[in-house]
């Protein structure tokens, strides 16, 4: 028998940066505090690999601040369910441990949103984020040439990543009309931070071409991509490429509040003042309150932390934080999916991946719940996390209830009962 | 002016639509009328085993003639109804068990029902990842397992074809001669047929029927591990316990590779949340029986509400407060499986034909204190 566990006084669920934030502002007051994640090392999606070669001067800050911090790291650990309240399973590669919380922070961050159109299931098509992610594992990119497409400020910090890997750029192709650009633009002065970004950027990016107003219609090949024909401002190009980074923005992974019961509104998770949800005990951060980027994220996870820790809000975080939450608003404006999109799909094509169902097959029914049940779409291993968001933009289906595993999990876990499992605790009685 | 109905069957699951067809094959004028999707409710939560039982003659009998039903209708279903002939394995831990094997064989072939029993190596050789020290089991093999919801909605699809009406809706009252929707509107129909499964009871007050509620859990694919539904002897001690919760070990292998963990009993248990000690004791008992499952993934877990009555047979035919509210519900665990039978026998009352197999131990009028069996 494990020892009478104490529960964490902070468990902060998600290890980018409004997770890290929140961790390390929960644990400067010496309470005991928890930072889980399903990845090898923190960072989330943004700062994959950042901890070991820092290559930002605030990642370099809030890692080193992490590392100072007694905040215990729980890698590799992937929560799928709650099975009591103040309580959460996670799975990890030994064995499943079970995580006791009097104050949790979820900070699950965002995955991109795909849509379907003719050839986006070929080999070498790839998220924009995705593809970033394997070059940081280790794919080789130098040399190759790479278009880039779809929306959102991601595509052109993956341009950029990329070009520094030495892929060639062939075309940056934002499907925001140029109006919303330039309106986009004229907001950053408002916000000396994000323009500075912007700039840097921008310089970095010169000699890269970028369209606005332009979609990819189709990616070609006969075993894997060769070319893509685009949208390009209102004709069509064929672009030839070794790889295509096709994003459409972001969704912030509600999933875990939601099980827990977190009340959502239009797809994001409702939070006050001091980032708690509806559960007063479970606080959010970062994108799942709205896709605001690293910077929100971070001052997010600071507020989080403290009001979970139960200490003192700074006046000035909750200042900033509403200053940047006008951000989310105008990126929602900016990167608005146009309805053109809508059409790209063609009846044959694939638009869930995991069970191979055709567009043709679901569009057929009215809503998300019966498209599933009738044509399995959004049954497979993913759950609906890619074809969710697809069906979501194309039919405005709702998305179903959440229900727990929410993520496969192995059938001994779920064959375990509370007290069974190894038990991680932020302390021992 | 207002459309009136020979019948209009309040819910389409499984049931309903299965009586929708044959209303509407009988030439009759029929309605369906379903607040939700086809097939969505317990329909859509069910295992689609359908198998022959032997609980009671009666049980039986339904079974038998809905399976052979099934049977006749496979070559039409469409390839997604994913009818499969797997065949069940009663599956025997011990000897005592192993006598219920040979009891139920008995049964079985007495009746013409194909059976074979298996001694523990002729069940190793047709389900290897059985665990070892298994005694036997008794193989069925005219037993087959369905996607229950792309069959109700094709059954549902079949009677539009032969003239039936789709009605979206929710039914809030039944009159002898209407439904009242709760958009305010009426249909107005000779016999109103309630087919809302364990939801029965709102639309026809004093019903015996009880929500039972059950748990599944689906995995990732892994083609070829199992072959038959396999389902415990220990079983029929769980499906006939009406007072405490329950779990035996029930698979499925399912056309894509997937396979189906069940079952779990459940009354009082009226909310449709997972309750993770009962998956828990669910897959717990799974694994013991098929250890190599304890390495898959489950994908996905949910909960359904089976209706139950207190003689475990099901209600068809007209309501004993009003001769012109029937009903079709109360199937319990058994409502894919009897879908087809249901629908004849409801129809047969209907349009005053002869029944196949005696129609009396499934009127609700059958006073069913006096069946009560524990």
């Amino acid at each position: 028998m494990p020892s009478r566990s104490q529960p964490f006084d902070v468990l902060v669920v998600g290890g980018g940066p409004a997770g890290i934030a929140a961790a390390v502002s929960a644990a400067s007051r010496g309470v005991t505090v928890g930072l889980l994640d399903d990845n090898l090392t923190v960072g989330g999606q943004i700062w994959r690999g950042e901890e070991k070669n820092a290559t930002r001067p605030e990642s370099r800050d809030w890692f080193e601040k992490l590392r100072s911090s007694n905040v215990q790291l729980i890698a590799q650990a992937r929560v799928f369910q709650q099975p009591m309240p103040g309580m959460l399973l996670a799975d990890t590669p030994a064995e499943v441990v079970e995580l006791q919380y009097a104050n949790l922070v979820l900070a699950t961050g965002a995955r991109e949103r795909f849509l379907p159109f003719p050839g986006w299931t070929l080999p070498n098509v790839m998220g924009a984020g995705g593809l970033q992610a394997l070059v940081k594992s280790g794919l080789p990119i130098a040399g190759k040439s790479v278009v880039v497409a779809g929306t959102g400020p991601l595509l052109l910090a993956v341009a950029r990543y990329l070009r520094n890997q030495g892929a060639e750029i062939r075309l940056i192709a934002e499907q925001a009309s140029r109006r919303n650009l330039i309106r986009f633009a004229a907001n950053l002065l408002h916000q000396p931070g994000k323009l500075a970004q912007a700039l840097e950027l921008g310089r970095y990016l010169r000699a890269v071409r970028f369209a606005p107003n332009s979609w990819p219609m189709a990616a070609q090949g006969k075993d894997e991509l060769e070319s893509v024909t685009l949208s390009v401002d209102g004709s069509p190009e064929t672009i030839a490429c070794d790889y295509l980074a096709c994003g459409f923005h972001l969704v912030p992974n509600t999933e875990l509040a939601s099980l827990l019961g977190c009340e959502l509104k239009h797809g994001y998770v409702s939070v006050d003042e001091t980032q708690a949800t509806s559960i007063g005990s479970v606080f959010c951060a970062g994108e799942p309150t709205g896709i605001g980027g690293v910077e929100l994220a971070l001052i997010e996870g600071q507020i989080a932390g403290l009001a979970a820790s139960k200490q003192r809000l700074p006046a000035r975080l909750l200042r900033d934080r509403d200053k940047l939450k006008r951000f989310v608003v105008l990126l929602d404006e900016t990167f608005q999916l146009r309805t053109e999109l809508r059409s790209l799909g063609q009846p044959e094509n694939i638009v869930c991946r995991c069970e191979d169902v055709p567009l043709a097959q679901v569009r057929r029914y009215t809503s998300w719940r019966a498209a599933k049940l009738h044509t399995r779409c959004g049954m497979g291993p993913c759950q609906g996390r890619i074809c969710g968001p697809a069906t979501e933009f194309l039919f405005k289906w709702r998305p179903d209830s959440v229900r727990p595993p929410i993520f496969p999990t192995g059938l001994e876990a779920l064959a375990t009962t509370p007290g069974q499992y190894q038990i991680v605790t932020g302390g021992e009685q | 002016m207002r459309q009136t109905f020979d019948v209009a069957i309040v819910g389409a699951g499984i049931v309903g639509a299965a009586c929708a067809l044959e209303c509407a094959q009988a030439e009759l004028k029929v309605a369906i009328i379903e607040s939700s999707i086809v097939g969505g409710g317990a329909t859509a939560a069910a295992m689609g085993h359908i198998v022959a039982m032997d609980d009671s003659e009666a049980q039986f009998s339904l079974t038998r003639f809905s399976q052979q039903l099934w049977n006749t209708l496979r070559t039409e279903l469409p390839r997604e109804v994913e009818f499969e002939l797997t065949g069940t394995i009663w599956v025997a831990a011990d000897e005592d068990e192993m006598s219920a094997v040979r009891n139920k064989n008995r049964y079985f072939t007495s009746r013409g029902v194909p059976a074979e029993v298996l001694d523990a190596a002729a069940l190793k050789q047709a389900e290897p990842n059985l665990r070892p020290g298994l005694v036997g089991a008794l193989l069925v093999p005219e037993d087959s397992v369905i996607y229950p919801p792309t069959a109700a909605r094709w059954l549902a699809e079949r009677a539009q074809q032969c003239g039936a009406s789709l009605v979206r809706g929710k039914a809030i009252r039944l009159r002898g001669g209407s439904v009242e929707i709760a958009d305010g509107t009426a249909i107005s129909s000779s016999l109103v047929v309630n087919a809302t499964g364990a939801w029965a009871p709102e639309l026809t007050p004093g019903l015996e029927i009880r929500k039972r509620k059950g748990h599944l859990v689906i995995t990732d694919r892994y083609s070829g591990f199992l072959r038959h539904q396999l389902v415990e002897l220990g079983y029929l001690k769980s499906a006939h316990s009406v007072t405490s919760d329950s779990c035996a070990f029930n698979v499925q292998p399912r056309a894509t590779g997937q396979i189906l963990i069940g079952s779990s009993r459940q009354y009082g248990a009226e909310h449709s949340a997972i309750d993770h000690k009962i998956v828990a004791g669910m897959l717990a008992r799974a694994c013991e029986y098929m250890p190599a499952l304890g390495k898959m993934a489950a994908v996905r877990c949910w909960t359904g509400f089976r209706a139950a009555t207190p003689d475990k047979l099901p209600l068809i035919g007209p309501s004993v407060t009003d001769q012109k509210i029937w009903l079709a519900t109360g199937h319990e665990g058994l409502g894919i499986t009897t879908s087809l039978g249901t629908a004849k026998l409801l129809v047969d009352q209907i349009v005053g034909r002869r029944s196949a197999i005696p129609i009396e131990p499934y009127l609700p009028a059958r006073g069913s204190r006096e069946h009560v069996y524990a």
